[in-house]
């Protein structure tokens, strides 16, 4: 009878928005305003000067999608929005990660970046810190941090997810 | 041309023929314009209060199915609309309001009387503008008349610094079309999806028809008594349907909900198929929802995409405009009898009527009857918000769509009487009645002087019990009768109130009194009249479902 549950994940969604000022703010605020978490948001600029693009993760059960595209939907600055559950998709985030790198461990870090194709995007031998920067899908980011916890991680920053789909279906 | 000139061309070319709203410094140019000889077709209604001119175009709107318009400067007048858009958005009500704002260079310093209009009112609007080059506001106004008016109505907000308002705009265009790409409006229904809602309906041996809001905005009351007598199917209108179906048919069940009829509820309990039209599932209509109809199927007609199975799972759905719907609905079903159903329903009405007990006091209810009798179910009927709002709609038999003008999903008192106020000037020629409460109609008294120096006779039933019945109600039912800050004393004395504005009031105590105020009433049509009727303070609504309940708990009477 009622809506039936469903289980709670990921949902990634791309929503093509008016490149106007203020869009953000209507979007964010629908999200706080109807109790819908944002797990990511990322907004970039797109082939079409006009036109944004929000990557938005957010976790809930299937009705809590439907909801949130609906609700998104009445936003008159959101022109269209695919939702990625079913697709397939190329999903990126790219981390920066501060490490305490010693003249001892620093080949150490460099080999197990690379065997995550992770780069050096910063020395200072002097103070003994090092950044590495890696991109990937979350799980790959995740497992990159999680190796990296053994050296000092001094600090770490890393975006939310965008993403394409695969082949010729535009997005 | 200046950008407020520009507004006014603008809103001309809208059919706009009434403004009501408060300067200030940042509006007057904007005033300014209005002032000037192309603005004398409008109606410039000075209001009293900023919250009464959103009301007064939510008022005008819902009787005459136009967008209405309400004007206010920046800062506390802007923020004074805010109730009024509020109830705009939760009611559907098409109006547009426009606001004054700082000069475009000063946005963002703090500036005097500067508010930010357009994050306040973010989560209330349909959609809002802030205007930043003067020659885009005819495309600007000509968008938020269509917005504001189409598929789901409701609130849209201009808002026009003070610069922008006095630039000059070089050449005036008037778009031709509207394109916005991202509004799109899903007005006619799928055949394919009405073809399925026919087969449930043909499968159905107890239908229930429950209609709202949407069916009184696309005024398909026509359609929708065409269906339910081809389909012989009973009918319940919620508090913002009334109308949508004439109460004295017999297949009207009144109101739906926590103070629908017991009858209503009885049958949505028991039907083997709800067929919702423009509603929403409200919590009001639907008390527990898992509790709620819970033998029936539902198909679900509703042009706001974000309502499908949002409080309701519907086995079909029809995304469409009420008319269009409910037009091909009437084209695909086939005739139908339902004698058992009927006598089953003829039989609750006749068990458990709208009832109370009549002990020579004077009753609130017995108020609305005779109402309901001089007028003959034919006036405009506004309410504010509380037990006087649902003996108005319990107890007029109601005709006929845009006949009834109340504040449901906000349930804002202080709407009533500049709503009525509205009405009267979409509708001069028609009886505008305004039944409030004595603590409603302190929220907004202030506008008896708008009607008398505008001329906008409305007639105020106020129902004056001398406390915040509908709360005082719950802490006698809920709180074992621990009254808190309920008491609104015998002040002020509101027949001498109304006469000090220049309006006529009457005095009424005893159930003797109430059909000659009322018939003198009628006939005094120049002036704003006020019957404080002082009824008996210890009646209840009833039936009452208490909040989240259920129909297995509604009570019928006190001590039943
Ligand atoms: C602006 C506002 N404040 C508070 C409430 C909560 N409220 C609901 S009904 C009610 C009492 C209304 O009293 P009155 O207008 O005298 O009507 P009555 O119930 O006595 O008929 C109150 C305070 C409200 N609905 N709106």
């Amino acid at each position: 009878m009622q809506n039936r549950a469903s289980p709670q994940r990921k949902h990634t969604i791309s929503v093509m928005v008016d490149n106007r000022p203020g869009v953000l703010a209507r979007v964010s605020g629908l999200f706080a305003r109807r109790g819908f978490n944002i797990n990511s948001l990322v907004v970039s600029a797109t082939q079409d000067p006009e036109i944004s693009r929000m990557t938005i993760v957010s976790m809930g059960d299937d009705a809590h999608l439907m909801q949130v595209v609906k609700q998104l939907n009445k936003l008159i600055n959101v022109i269209t929005i695919f939702d990625h559950t079913e697709d397939d998709l190329v999903e990126r985030e790219l981390a920066l990660i501060k490490v305490r790198a010693t003249v001892d461990n620093r080949s150490e870090i460099m080999q197990l970046a690379s065997v995550f194709s992770a780069s050096i995007a910063s020395i200072s031998p002097s103070e003994e810190t090092m950044i590495v920067e890696a991109t990937g899908d979350e799980n790959k980011i995740d497992a990159f941090l999680a190796t990296l916890v053994k050296f000092e991680v001094l600090e770490f920053v890393r975006t939310g997810k965008i993403a394409l789909v695969r082949g010729a279906k535009s997005t | 041309m200046t950008g407020g000139e520009a507004l006014v061309e603008a809103l001309k070319k809208e059919g706009v023929e009434v403004i009501f709203g408060i300067s200030g410094g940042a509006a007057l140019p904007i005033y300014d314009a209005l002032a000037k000889p192309a603005a004398a077709s409008i109606f410039n209604v000075l209001v009293r209060h900023e919250q009464a001119a959103a009301h007064m175009a939510e008022g005008y709107a819902k009787a005459s199915g136009k967008v209405g318009v309400c004007l206010a400067t920046s800062g506390p007048g802007a923020t004074n609309l805010v109730t009024g858009i509020a109830d705009a958005i939760l009611d559907s009500v098409p109006i547009v309001a426009i606001t004054g704002q700082v000069p475009t260079h000063a946005i963002g310093s703090d500036a005097f009387q500067e508010s930010d209009i357009m994050g306040i009112t973010m989560p209330i609007v349909k959609h809002s503008y802030q205007v930043r080059r003067a020659d885009d506001l005819p495309r600007i106004v000509r968008e938020a008349f269509y917005i504001a008016g189409t598929g789901r109505p409701g609130p849209v907000l201009i808002d026009i610094p003070r610069d922008i308002a006095q630039a000059e705009v070089k050449e005036f265009i008037y778009p031709e079309e509207i394109s916005i790409r991202g509004y799109s409006l899903h007005l006619a229904a799928d055949p394919a999806d009405v073809e399925a809602a026919a087969e449930l309906i043909a499968r159905s041996s107890k239908p229930v028809l429950y209609v709202g809001g949407g069916v009184v905005n696309t005024e398909a009351h026509e359609e929708l008594l065409a269906l339910a007598e081809k389909i012989d199917a009973p009918v319940t209108s919620t508090l913002m349907g009334r109308g949508a179906f004439p109460d004295r048919h017999p297949l009207s069940l009144n109101m739906p909900g926590m103070h629908g009829t017991a009858y209503a509820n009885w049958a949505i309990r028991d039907c083997d198929l709800l067929i919702a039209v423009g509603v929403r599932f409200d919590d009001r209509v639907t008390g527990n929802l898992s509790k709620f109809a819970t033998n029936a199927k539902v198909i679900h007609v509703e042009v706001d995409p974000a309502e499908i199975h949002k409080n309701r799972h519907a086995d079909v759905s029809i995304l469409a405009d009420a008319k269009d719907a409910l037009r091909k609905l009437v084209d695909a079903c086939a005739p139908a009898q339902h004698p058992d159903w009927r006598r089953q329903i003829a039989q609750w009405k006749e068990q458990e009527p709208l009832r109370y007990a009549n002990n020579g006091k004077l009753k609130p209810q017995y108020i609305m009857e005779v109402l309901s009798e001089l007028t003959d179910g034919d006036a405009i009927l506004a309410t504010d918000v509380g037990q006087h709002q649902m003996w108005a709609s319990q107890y007029y038999p109601f005709k006929r769509p845009r006949q009834w003008l109340t504040s449901g999903g906000l349930g804002t008192m202080g709407f009533g009487f500049p709503a009525a106020m509205g009405a009267k000037v979409a509708r001069p020629t028609e009886e505008v009645w305004l039944v409030t409460g004595d603590g409603s109609f302190q929220m907004n008294l202030q506008e008896l002087a708008t009607s008398v120096c505008f001329n906008i006779p409305v007639k105020i039933a106020l129902f004056n019990n001398m406390s915040l019945g509908m709360v005082k109600q719950w802490q006698e039912l809920f709180y074992d009768n621990r009254y808190s800050g309920i008491d609104l004393a015998k002040v002020p004395d509101y027949s001498a109130l109304a006469q000090a504005y220049g309006c006529v009031g009457i005095t009424v105590k005893t159930p003797g009194e109430v059909r000659p105020a009322l018939e003198k009433a009628r006939e005094i049509d120049d002036r704003t009249v006020l019957i404080d009727f002082q009824h008996d303070p210890a009646e209840h609504v009833y039936p009452m479902i208490p909040s989240g309940q259920s129909v297995q708990e509604m009570r019928l009477q006190p001590n039943e």
